[in-house]
């Protein structure tokens, strides 16, 4: 086909929106991203999930989220968002004594 | 060829049966098998290949069933893979070629919406077996009626040319509709076990009108229709899906993983 007579209108890949993937293992945990697909609307990508992500019983429930709707902080921000964590012990539990007795900590 | 699965022979009605369902799955499973690597998204090869996967399970519990059955020592590989095309009981509406995704997609919303009331009106079969396999065989096919469905929407409901291509979809398939719902298959002689065809086709309407008129597409009225699929007389289209589906097994018997 030529495509610069815009002859073929199929429609390729790279016009369907990307998706973010989101399953729940079982009842109790949290959703966690298990990766990301191609789907026309909504509900085509929470079909296309179940079958991509699901298909051998990994899930119970799915999210689906437009990969443009997800606010990331961009590399270049890595220094000021991070490295001021690393430097402060007293922001870490870690000068108590764990009085006898209190388990499951 | 010779050997146990060669020459016609009469199967006791159960065993017919459950060679017809299982015919019907194991067809449709092969033809979607060869969607994979060519559909037009990963996405949806990924949903043909589940689909096709869901009807192959169907079709071993079947046929290992009419085999069962019978008693004449044949199991699901040797009912699969060394019966020719005369012996196969499936409708005519699973063999016909893939044709484009619409035509796909017009046959799968057909079929699948017709397991679906089978499926459902089998729950209440006096045969344990074909009970259980019912209970589990409705959850998939409703997925897969689901899928269809998705689908015909979108592309009768969409652009001109999908429009176009998805009513001529319809036209393709609408001929092998009837004979899905004919009533003098085997099911007429297993009352209580089977489901007949005919009374299932009501259920199987108004499921399908509505999702028709959404999509704003019309409904076919063939000038001809298919039939003798349950009596082993198939379109020329089955030979070749058996050449390649039973290819392996033939030149190698007795292979295994």
């Amino acid at each position: 086909m030529t495509g610069a007579q815009g002859r073929d209108r199929r429609p390729q890949g790279r016009d369907w929106p990307l998706w973010e993937v989101f399953v729940r293992a079982r009842r109790g945990l949290t959703h966690q991203h298990v990766g990301s697909l191609h789907a026309p609307d909504a509900a085509m990508a929470l079909r296309n999930a179940r079958d991509v992500y699901t298909r051998r019983g990994e899930g119970v429930s799915i999210w689906v989220v437009p990969s443009a709707a997800i606010v990331a902080n961009s590399p270049e921000e890595k220094d000021p968002f991070f490295d001021p964590a690393l430097d402060k012990v007293y922001r870490h539990p870690t000068f108590y004594d764990v009085p006898e007795g209190a388990k499951h900590l | 060829m010779t050997g146990p699965a060669a020459g016609p022979r009469t199967l006791p009605p159960l065993a017919a049966y459950a060679l017809a369902l299982g015919d019907d799955a194991l067809i449709l499973a092969q033809r979607l098998g060869q969607w994979v690597a060519r559909a037009p998204q990963l996405e949806e090869d990924i949903a043909l290949a589940n689909i096709a996967l869901d009807l192959l399970g169907q079709a071993r519990t079947l046929l290992g069933y009419a085999g069962a059955v019978e008693g004449a020592g044949r199991d699901e590989d040797d009912l699969a893979y060394l019966r020719d095309d005369r012996d196969f009981r499936n409708v005519q509406l699973v063999e016909i070629p893939n044709g484009d995704f619409a035509v796909t997609m017009a046959r799968q919303l057909v079929f699948s919406a017709y397991q679906y009331e089978l499926y459902t009106a089998l729950l209440g079969s006096g045969d344990a077996t074909i009970a259980g396999l019912a209970g589990k065989a409705v959850k998939e096919v409703a997925y897969h009626r689901d899928h269809a469905t998705q689908w015909v929407l979108r592309l009768g409901d969409g652009t001109q040319l999908s429009h176009e291509r998805m009513q001529a979809g319809l036209d393709r398939v609408w001929p092998y509709v009837a004979e899905v719902f004919d009533g003098d298959g085997p099911a007429a002689r297993l009352p209580g076990v089977a489901a007949d065809p005919a009374a299932l086709r009501p259920a199987w309407q108004a499921y399908l009108t509505p999702v028709l008129d959404q999509a704003t597409l019309r409904l076919p009225e063939p000038r001809w229709r298919s039939r003798g699929g349950r009596s082993g007389l198939h379109t020329e289209h089955l030979g070749h899906l058996l050449a390649e589906m039973q290819h392996l097994h033939r030149s190698h018997p007795g292979a295994s993983w």
